[in-house]
């Protein structure tokens, strides 16, 4: 059983002073995943930073969890578009003249 | 040193309520929140330019200070006496969001009035992950091409980091821990760094592959022969056959740039010969031109 990346939910609302029924709510609405171990859950360590930016979003800025999933689709959208401009541009510099 | 308009920043009046700036903080945060920008430089700093106004107006004592002295920011240092500011301002107010500020982060400005980073005063007490800090790191196209090691000083603190060879013009990489301090002991947050590899005079890069243009004298393009050619990993040599057109390609296999983090794995390089046309011929040349052409 590997544990070692796994946060719990009850220390992370602790540590963020934030309620499990949130965490509850984002996992219903699919915005993050909770692993459960012997009916304790757990945060994957690679969703923490996800899952803080959430709790920023939500309690810092008063966004609602629809405007949440707004977002988060949209930044990724945002993201991969970001990625596909790096790209575009590296295959423009094979026409550019160097000065 | 320039004065600083926090009610400008925000978009208020200097009548302006507690609750009307905290709504024009809100709605600017919205709008700048490095979260919601990310990869935006100009949001960031729009976003630690609104959250020092809001640090400022929307503490009684800071605001206080700000009105009385804003524009003479030079003479604030009596008020501070007075006052005896630096005691009071641990029990701040204002609300400030998270995410993209620490300490440094605000204007001289800021600081020669308020002497420094703000008083943390959030309303609610979390740990949070340290700020990720974005760097850049401009390369050329030869350091890119071989793992090595670079010091780095990201906001006064040096960092040691290994390149691997392959890295991309525009690759982003994560160095963790290494970002800004966690914020009532969360952990340390990020440090990204950007690679901006220039261009090289020689070769041209598209992922794995390069690309040069090689001239050929007219000699050799025709009859054939062989030339030495550089590549980013010394000299090869190369066969060419009998009538080469220009623009002809070739391929080298192997001779590319190396894939990222798979030793031993390269592009290839690709070739494009330019046929140089002699110049400046002697009257045999031409003469023995002529015939050619005639026969």
């Amino acid at each position: 059983m590997q544990t070692e990346k796994l946060t719990a939910v009850d220390i992370f609302c602790a540590n963020h002073n934030i309620e499990i029924s949130f965490i509850s709510s984002l996992q219903q609405t699919g915005l993050i995943e909770i692993t459960t171990i012997n009916e304790t859950g757990f945060i994957d360590s690679n969703q923490l930073q996800q899952l803080e930016k959430i709790v920023r979003f939500y309690y810092e800025l008063d966004i609602n969890l629809e405007g949440i999933e707004t977002i988060t689709h949209l930044l990724q959208r945002v993201n991969s578009l970001q990625d596909e401009i790096i790209a575009l541009r590296n295959r423009l510099r094979l026409y550019e003249i160097n000065e | 040193m320039n004065f600083v308009d926090y009610y400008k920043l925000l978009g208020i009046d200097k009548t302006a309520t507690p609750k009307d700036i905290k709504n024009a903080y809100r709605k600017l945060a919205r709008k700048y929140h490095p979260d919601l920008n990310p990869k935006d430089k100009d949001a960031k700093k729009n976003f630690q330019q609104i959250n020092e106004a809001n640090e400022v107006l929307s503490d009684p004592e800071k605001r206080k200070k700000y009105d009385q002295y804003g524009k003479d920011w030079q003479h604030s240092e009596q008020f501070e006496k007075s006052k005896q500011y630096q005691e009071q301002s641990s029990n701040s107010r204002g609300a400030r969001y998270s995410g993209a500020q620490s300490e440094g982060d605000f204007s001289d400005f800021f600081e020669s009035m308020f002497g420094g980073a703000a008083s943390g005063g959030r309303s609610r007490r979390v740990k949070y992950r340290g700020e990720d800090f974005n760097a850049e790191l401009h390369l050329d196209l030869i350091d890119a091409f071989k793992t090595h090691k670079q010091m780095l000083t990201v906001n006064g603190r040096k960092i040691r980091i290994t390149i691997s060879a392959g890295i991309e013009n525009g690759q982003t990489i994560k160095i963790a821990g290494h970002g800004g301090q966690g914020i009532n002991g969360g952990p340390n947050g990020d440090l990204y760094i950007t690679f901006s590899i220039a261009n090289h005079p020689g070769f041209k890069r598209l992922g794995n592959n390069l690309y040069a243009l090689v001239d050929l004298d007219l000699y050799t393009a025709v009859l054939g022969g062989e030339i030495t050619i550089d590549t980013l990993n010394g000299k090869v040599k190369l066969k060419v056959k009998p009538e080469t057109q220009n623009g002809s390609k070739v391929k080298l296999k192997d001779k590319g740039f190396p894939v990222y983090k798979n030793d031993g794995q390269f592009g290839d390089l690709h070739i494009t010969y330019t046929v140089k046309i002699p110049t400046n011929l002697t009257e045999k040349q031409k003469v023995l031109f002529t015939e050619l052409s005639e026969s």
